[in-house]
């Protein structure tokens, strides 16, 4: 018992399928919890779900073409984005209606490639790669591509990070303050696509919705300021991802030969990080910040 | 297209369509897309379940879709409610997915349990798929009238004395015993499609409540109908084909689906789609401009 708690740390991080899962992990966590800050603050949950779900038909498609995985999710949570992007701008409250259908056909085109892929190449485990994730199966040579995307990010978001702030706060007192706004949803959109596309590759394409939200959504409930709550939510998410990974790869020691999936202990510790941030602030009160402000919808009521 | 072993999936998808069309015309006058699309996926560890111990997947589908009500109705006192969807439905997923892994699926069984086949209901399925299509249609109907008020005008439901709480659970009951039992023809990730496509079409053609739940239900069959049949003749799945004609239903329908639309529903609708506070729906918190 005793010897399955003990972690072998030399042979932890001399693997290499480890060294590239950690690198790609931290990065996919850093992206995403930062930018799910962005999307509560703009109750934008269901459409960054639906970038995350759509854009597996990419990695459906990368099966069947034989491109690299990261391009295929990429291209195509960018080709969703932009729709969202020109739906969002046209039509509001019409929103959650239309991601729903977007949703809907971007899942039966998943569909469709998946069965190609399933059919017509050897890659039959293709379904599980592309929906729950292979973060341990990833090549090495993609993590380099993976940390300059992920540095390119974070430099816009530190650069734009009051004008994104105040969108997501206020668009129209943004607007009436001069900031191109219709320049930088189409900014936040391309980078929840690459958010998507980059924690499909971790924990799959349709579980990268717990990489985005929980950390961010357990940091707003704790943060007393913006700042704290991008930082929490990173150290959070990366926290998730490097404890899920560690689990991952010990669970093979603790179930006699079969490790539990990553996807599943990262989306699990995700979800006990939001839950025990719930019951930190109930237990010692939270955020003053967020409950303070009141949210953007409120004030639409009021006003 | 008609012989004996397609029997089955004919006349469950016919009995299927009645309730999804149902359901599915509060699902949009709620604005709960996000919704109808977790509870599909929180019942997926059922599934998983299922294969794993043998049991009865129809149990097993249903009751983790009930959990999942409890988790929504119960986690969204933390925080908004999309956020406590968001999250129900990964949990769940990757409950399904380690509940898989361990079976060792075959990948066909995974795939067939996440994007539908069109043999999914077994003749031993075909009566309680009716039974229970046919009591959420007359549950819809018998309550028809607080579910519309509550659904369309939350405030005014209360002050009518209609128990807010209640409803609500009625209606994600509804949902869960609905997507529960679809399953397994279309698929996990794409059932909400058949409850939102043909209801948010139906709601662009007619105002008046009634006639669009009415052709709501038509159109939800017409979409199982033409599925069925194209996946039949090109062997394609059929998820694929509820999830595109879905979306053709939509855009066709709706003269391009994205113009303002001046119904007297939606226009009562603008003042609880609002609230962030209420939790009214997983909408709730975004904002007219976004």
């Amino acid at each position: 018992m005793l010897q399955a708690l003990a972690v072998d740390w030399s042979a932890f991080f001399a693997d290499s399928a480890v060294q590239t899962a950690l690198v790609i992990g931290v990065c996919a966590a850093l992206i995403n919890a930062s930018l799910g800050v962005f999307t509560l603050l703009r109750g934008h949950a269901f459409a960054g779900h639906a970038l995350g779900d759509i854009s597996s038909a990419g990695g459906a498609a990368s099966f069947l073409l034989g491109i690299s995985a990261l391009w295929g999710f990429l291209g195509m949570a960018w080709a969703a984005a932009l729709a969202m992007a020109w739906l969002g701008l046209r039509e509001a409250r019409e929103r959650d209606l239309a991601t729903g259908i977007v949703l809907g056909a971007g899942l039966g085109l998943t569909a469709l490639l998946l069965y190609l892929a399933m059919t017509t190449t050897s890659a039959s485990g293709s379904t599980v790669t592309v929906l729950f994730g292979s973060l341990f199966a990833l090549p090495p040579s993609l993590a380099p591509v993976v940390l300059l995307l992920t540095f390119g990010t974070l430099c816009v978001i530190v650069l734009g990070y009051r004008p994104l702030l105040l969108i997501a706060a206020d668009a129209d007192l943004a607007r009436a303050q001069g900031i191109p706004v219709a320049l930088l949803e189409l900014v936040y959109l391309l980078l929840l696509g690459l958010a998507a596309a980059i924690s499909a590759m971790t924990v799959g394409a349709i579980l990268a919705t717990a990489l985005l939200l929980g950390p961010a959504g357990a940091a707003l409930q704790l943060a007393t300021r913006p700042v704290w709550a991008f930082l929490l939510a990173a150290l959070l998410a990366v926290l998730a991802v490097v404890l899920g990974i560690l689990l991952s790869w010990q669970s093979y020691y603790w179930f006699s030969g079969t490790s539990w999936p990553v996807s599943f202990f990262i989306v699990l510790l995700t979800l006990l990080e939001y839950l025990g941030a719930g019951l930190w602030t109930a237990f010692w009160g939270g955020s003053t910040w967020t409950t303070a402000a009141p949210p953007p919808s409120a004030c639409a009521e009021d006003c | 297209m008609f012989a004996n072993y397609m029997l089955p999936t004919w006349i469950a998808a016919s009995f299927l369509a009645l309730a999804a069309g149902a359901i599915g015309y509060f699902t949009v006058i709620r604005r709960s897309v996000f919704a109808a699309h977790a509870l599909p996926l929180s019942a997926f560890p059922g599934g998983a379940a299922a294969v794993l111990t043998g049991i009865d997947p129809m149990i097993g589908l249903l009751g983790f879709a009930f959990l999942g009500v409890v988790f929504v109705q119960q986690s969204s006192r933390l925080g908004p409610k999309d956020l406590a969807i968001g999250l129900l439905l990964s949990s769940f997923l990757a409950l399904g997915a380690l509940l898989l892994s361990l079976t060792g699926a075959y990948a066909p069984a995974v795939y067939a349990l996440l994007f539908g086949e069109v043999l999914g209901i077994p003749h031993r399925e075909l009566l309680p798929t009716a039974a229970v299509s046919l009591l959420v249609l007359a549950v819809t109907v018998l309550s028809f009238r607080p579910l519309l008020l509550q659904s369309a005008a939350a405030d005014l439901a209360t002050i009518c004395g209609i128990n807010r709480a209640g409803m609500e659970w009625l209606f994600l009951g509804l949902l869960a015993i609905v997507t529960a039992t679809a399953l397994p023809v279309v698929g996990t990730l794409l059932v909400f499609t058949l409850l939102v496509a043909p209801a948010a079409a139906a709601q662009r053609l007619s105002a008046h409540p009634a006639r669009a739940f009415l052709i709501s239900i038509a159109l939800a069959e017409l979409l199982v109908w033409s599925a069925i049949a194209l996946s039949y003749w090109s062997n394609w799945p059929l998820g694929f084909f509820v999830g595109t004609l879905g979306a053709v239903l939509f855009v066709v329908l709706r003269g391009g689906g994205l113009l303002p639309s001046p119904s007297g529903i939606r226009a009562r609708l603008s003042r609880r789609e609002t609230s962030w506070h209420h939790g009214a729906g997983p909408n709730s918190g975004t904002r007219p401009d976004g």
